[in-house]
């Protein structure tokens, strides 16, 4: 009970709406039955989250997420000493009191974090589930109700955006892709309210969109942008106005392909 | 305009119409036979447009051309055409046109007044108004006195061969191109052939290909070139069918028109598209594109062999009318442009007693299936219309059902008059539409026309070696497209030893140079202490503070430490002037080594100082002949090691040709821009200023270079030129500002090169 209490903010108290595209729910649950770290790869704004976030529901466990970036430290993770009244405190990070309480620690686009940060979670992941507090002298064992997951989006084309080999190879893996149109519009209409017969026009101008990756564009629309798009025309915004500052004007600032974009908005919400 | 046709006209100046043209002879007062047979009939028509004054006018400047000695020809070509011309311009325009008539007789031209006015009533009527007449004026006597052969060039001494080409040009030029456009291409053509006048000639005649092109530059309109790139986007975006865009040009085939076509080398579209009926030149070229995707998706060819000419033209119709339907299902927002463009003849505006009026039912026929609101009262057309339309909603969507269609409603059309040879054609072309030869294929011939459409080749073709770059023309102020050819090669191979050993020559150098790198060499972890927030706790200062703290001071609380990646985030490109003056020996040096193997020595001991840095570097040479032939020969890339092979192509560089910078510069940069990189370096190493043997001026490729290095610092790259010529401080400033470095005694350039290079970067 002590450790319910101490991660009850952590805890996802009303389900989140989650449209299974495969199999993927059973396969995280069993992948949990034996505690087998998870990562979770794809393209941005899939659904990546949202999948975490329904799991940890699902299995009523605390998730405690840390978005990764670029200057975060394996202190941020494990820990560090802070001064108070009394001297340093030791306090713990996130990856520390999801391993002693019992919780799902969710490592957001891990790549973003720089390599020697990442190397922390090593003896997490295999069989050892142990995390040892240098600094501190104290060698944590993981609470049994305690998962790893990371995410990652593979697009990125950068050597340096990348994990490495041993990091790879400690984790299961399901990999995430834009849900099929039929599934994506349901999405929409679901979480946003807006008119079934426009779904798929916003569907078929993100698809546009994801043909031209590679080809100027980095990443295509996602299912994110679409949901922002389709809540801003459930509010009553003109479909081009909405698509264009939900849809076009986060993407690119290509003109070329902004005007190629545009023209598909005008072509298919006359 | 009529000429003054109220002009007052006593009865006494009109008796009988015989005597006056006699009288009229007279005042003429010209011998030439031809001119004599054709008098009478002149005046006739004369009098019909022109009143007393303009035709006394009229008869007058007949009788000075009578008088000039260039012939009947002037003479016959005014008496015919000048009515038309005074009623278009007023006429006023005469004293214009005879000013300059005035003008080019007095110059060795004169005998270009014949096919002058021969073409001046077409010219006329393309120009419209007196006063661009005057500027057209202005502007052939600018031709005629820059294109004259002349001495002193003061005295011409021999005609233009440019003047009667241009004369002959202008009106079918003018309706393509206002008379600025003109003006234009004709002054790059003076400049491109300033002392060439049969090439000048061909230029105006059109017969080069330079002169297409920079006219092609000039013409109002959207081009396909400016939106290629958009519009391969739109392809793929929106129809996932990337296939290659292929230009013609309307401009040079009048009779003709070609229409859009797709065959197996791609999508066939006009090179440029004027704005009309409120849809824009791009918007024109996407729709055109939608009908030949949705073609490419939806139609199944037909054979041809049994179809009749009329069969045919219906079943395109039919299939045109489908695929519109297709593409608008699928895009509801294209009717607006789609209808705009889609003609919508009168009904009743064809008669079917007197002409073939099937073009006319079949565009009507599409039209009522595209558009719900066509108003047409023609049951037939009404009924196929909804036939159609059920026949779509049937799902036996497919041409095949289209070619049955079509075959019955020219049944149900029929009329003798179809087979008319005179064709009504008024309002009946829908000019996005294709000339639809993906949809027959022959089972008699050989099978080339099937493949069409099916063996379309995969877009991605493979990356050609040869690349073409703009120039600055600082004269005009503009780009002149494409003008370069860059050949694009990677060098051969030399001995990489030789490079080695350079080296070993310059150990000493060697050991200074590493001193000075070791500095520069980055240090991996910087250590930022005293910080409010940081990675790890600095227990130093955690103690004092604490301490502080226990004394009841106020503590510091800044006792945390982190640490801090330091790298140098740079690239850079070397860029080697090839030209032949690189293969001199070094002047006031005792030993024969030549400057090029100096330059070698340089770049070896430059290259292997930013290896040791870690930077990404590429080295590159350069050198050409003419702008049909600049070369660029890569000696190292930034992906490759600095090893054995670069050094082995470094080893065996060659001096030729001249120094054409522009272009050399456009491409490195366009190889550096490429590197995602913090600050991007481009080092040229040059022994003179920019010059090629196909150009004169000297001012025009410094100019250019000029304009090269401000579009790469546009793109974040900065130029830094290395000049060896003692002499250069003049036209280097001129081309990179304040970003250069001049050697003035050669024999010093390998130590130099690496420290310019180090103190550019540190």
């Amino acid at each position: 009970m002590v450790q319910s209490d101490l991660l009850h903010d952590y805890r996802v108290h009303r389900e989140p709406y989650y449209h299974p595209q495969g199999d993927e729910i059973e396969l995280f649950l069993a992948a949990y039955n034996r505690r087998l770290p998870v990562m979770v790869k794809g393209p941005t704004g899939c659904g990546k989250s949202r999948f975490v976030e329904y799991m940890a529901w699902k299995l009523g466990k605390p998730l405690l997420t840390v978005a990764c970036n670029e200057d975060m430290t394996a202190a941020d993770l494990v820990g560090r000493w802070l001064l108070d009244a009394d001297g340093t405190r030791w306090q713990d990070g996130m990856l520390t009191l999801a391993a002693r309480h019992g919780g799902i620690c969710y490592l957001d686009e891990i790549v973003e974090a720089r390599q020697d940060s990442a190397v922390v979670i090593h003896p997490l992941t295999d069989h050892r589930r142990q995390l040892p507090l240098d600094k501190k002298g104290e060698l944590v064992h993981a609470h049994p109700d305690f998962q790893l997951v990371i995410s990652y989006n593979p697009g990125y084309q950068s050597v340096m955006k990348d994990l490495k080999q041993s990091t790879k190879q400690r984790f299961t893996a399901f990999r995430f892709d834009y849900p099929s149109a039929d599934v994506e519009a349901e999405i929409l209409v679901r979480e946003t309210g807006i008119d079934p017969d426009l779904a798929p026009r916003l569907i078929e101008l993100a698809q546009s969109a994801r043909r031209l990756k590679g080809h100027g564009l980095d990443e295509g629309i996602s299912t994110r942008l679409l949901v922002y798009a389709a809540s801003l025309m459930a509010d009553g915004v003109t479909a081009a106005r909405a698509c264009r500052m939900a849809l076009v004007d986060p993407l690119t600032d290509d003109d070329d392909i902004r005007a190629t974009l545009e023209h598909a908005i005008d072509a298919l919400f006359p | 305009m009529p000429c003054s046709p109220d002009s007052p006209r006593t009865p006494s100046e009109r008796p009988d119409i015989e005597s006056r043209t006699e009288d009229w002879r007279q005042r003429l007062d010209c011998a030439f036979d031809p001119v004599q047979s054709i008098f009478a009939d002149c005046l006739t028509a004369a009098r019909e447009q022109l009143g007393w004054a303009a035709l006394a006018a009229y008869i007058d400047t007949a009788r000075l051309l009578c008088k000039l000695g260039r012939g009947a020809e002037p003479v016959l070509a005014f008496l015919e055409g000048w009515p038309t011309v005074c009623q278009r311009l007023g006429p006023g325009s005469l004293d214009t046109v005879l000013s300059w008539v005035r003008n080019i007789q007095r110059t060795p031209n004169g005998d270009v007044l014949g096919a002058f006015f021969q073409a001046l009533p077409a010219t006329a009527a393309s120009l419209g108004s007196r006063e661009l007449l005057a500027t057209y004026l202005d502007l052939l006597m600018e031709v005629a006195q820059q294109s004259s052969t002349s001495i002193h060039r003061r005295h011409a001494i021999l005609p233009s061969r440019a003047l009667p080409e241009l004369i002959r040009i202008a009106p079918q030029l003018l309706k393509q191109v206002n008379l600025q456009g003109l003006r234009e291409w004709a002054r790059q053509g003076l400049r491109q052939h300033a002392k060439n006048p049969e090439r000048q000639a061909d230029y105006f005649a059109m017969r080069s290909a330079d002169s297409r092109a920079l006219f092609q530059s000039q013409r109002q309109g959207t081009l396909l070139r400016a939106h290629e790139r958009q519009l391969d986007f739109y392809l793929r975006a929106l129809w996932d069918d990337p296939v290659a865009l292929i230009s013609y040009s309307e401009a040079f085939d009048e009779l003709r028109r070609p229409q859009p076509y797709a065959d197996a080398n791609g999508l066939h579209l006009p090179d440029l598209r004027v704005d009309r009926d409120g849809v824009s030149g791009l918007d024109q070229y996407r729709l055109t594109l939608a009908h030949l995707a949705a073609h490419r998706r939806f139609t199944q060819s037909l054979a041809a062999d049994n179809v009749s000419p009329f069969q045919r033209v219906s079943i395109e119709c039919l299939e045109d009318a489908r695929i519109d339907t297709l593409v608008l299902q699928r895009f509801p927002g294209l009717r607006k442009p789609l209808l705009a463009l889609h003609p919508r003849p009168e009904e009743e505006a064809c008669n079917p007693a007197r002409e073939s009026c099937i073009r006319h039912r079949m565009t009507m026929l599409s039209r009522a299936i595209l558009d719900p609101g066509h108003g047409y009262r023609d049951p037939v057309t009404r009924k196929f219309a909804d036939l159609f339309h059920e026949c779509l909603a049937r799902d036996l969507s497919d041409t095949a059902s289209m070619a049955e269609l079509a075959k019955e409603y020219l049944v149900a059309s029929r009329r003798p008059s179809d087979a008319f040879a005179h064709v009504y054609f008024i309002d009946t072309e829908v000019p996005y539409r294709d000339d639809n030869r993906h949809l027959w294929h022959f089972n008699d011939l050989d099978d080339e026309s099937e493949q069409d459409m099916a063996a379309a080749p995969p877009a991605n073709a493979p990356v050609s070696l040869v690349h073409h770059y703009p120039e600055w023309d600082y004269v005009s102020q503009s780009y002149l497209t494409d003008w370069v050819s860059l050949y694009e090669h990677l060098h051969p191979r030399g001995r990489a030893e030789d490079i080695e050993q350079l080296l070993h020559k310059h150990a000493g150098l060697v050991k200074r140079l590493e001193h000075i790198l070791a500095q520069l060499t980055p240090q991996d972890r910087e250590r930022l202490r005293r910080q409010e927030d940081g990675s790890e706790l600095d227990l130093d200062w955690a103690v004092r503070s604490w301490l502080d703290q226990r004394c009841r001071r106020d503590p510091d609380t800044r006792i945390n430490q982190s640490f801090r990646q330091v790298r140098r985030d740079l690239a850079v490109s070397l860029l080697l002037d090839l030209s032949a003056s690189l293969g001199d020996p070094v002047q006031g040096s005792r030993s024969a080594q030549s400057v090029l193997s100096l330059a070698q020595e340089a770049v070896a001991l430059l290259a292997w100082a930013i290896d040791r840095l870690g930077d990404p570097f590429a080295i590159a040479g350069f050198h050409s002949n003419t702008r049909h032939e600049a070369r660029y020969w890569h000696i190292k890339g930034f992906s490759e090691a600095w090893r054995e092979e670069p050094r082995a192509r470094l080893a065996a560089l060659e001096a030729a040709y001249s120094t054409r910078m522009g272009v050399a510069l456009r491409h490195a940069g366009h190889y550096l821009s490429g590197q995602k990189k913090e600050k991007r370096l481009l080092l040229i190493l040059t022994d003179g200023q920019p010059a090629d043997i196909d150009v004169s001026d000297p001012d025009y490729l410094i100019a250019d270079a000029r304009q090269a290095v401000l579009e790469l610092e546009r793109d974040g790259i900065l130029c830094h030129c290395i000049s060896l010529d003692p002499h250069a401080d003049n036209y280097v400033q001129k081309i990179f500002g304040k970003r250069f470095s001049i050697i003035d005694r050669v024999e010093r350039l390998p130590e130099r090169l690496p420290e310019i290079f180090l103190t550019l970067t540190a």
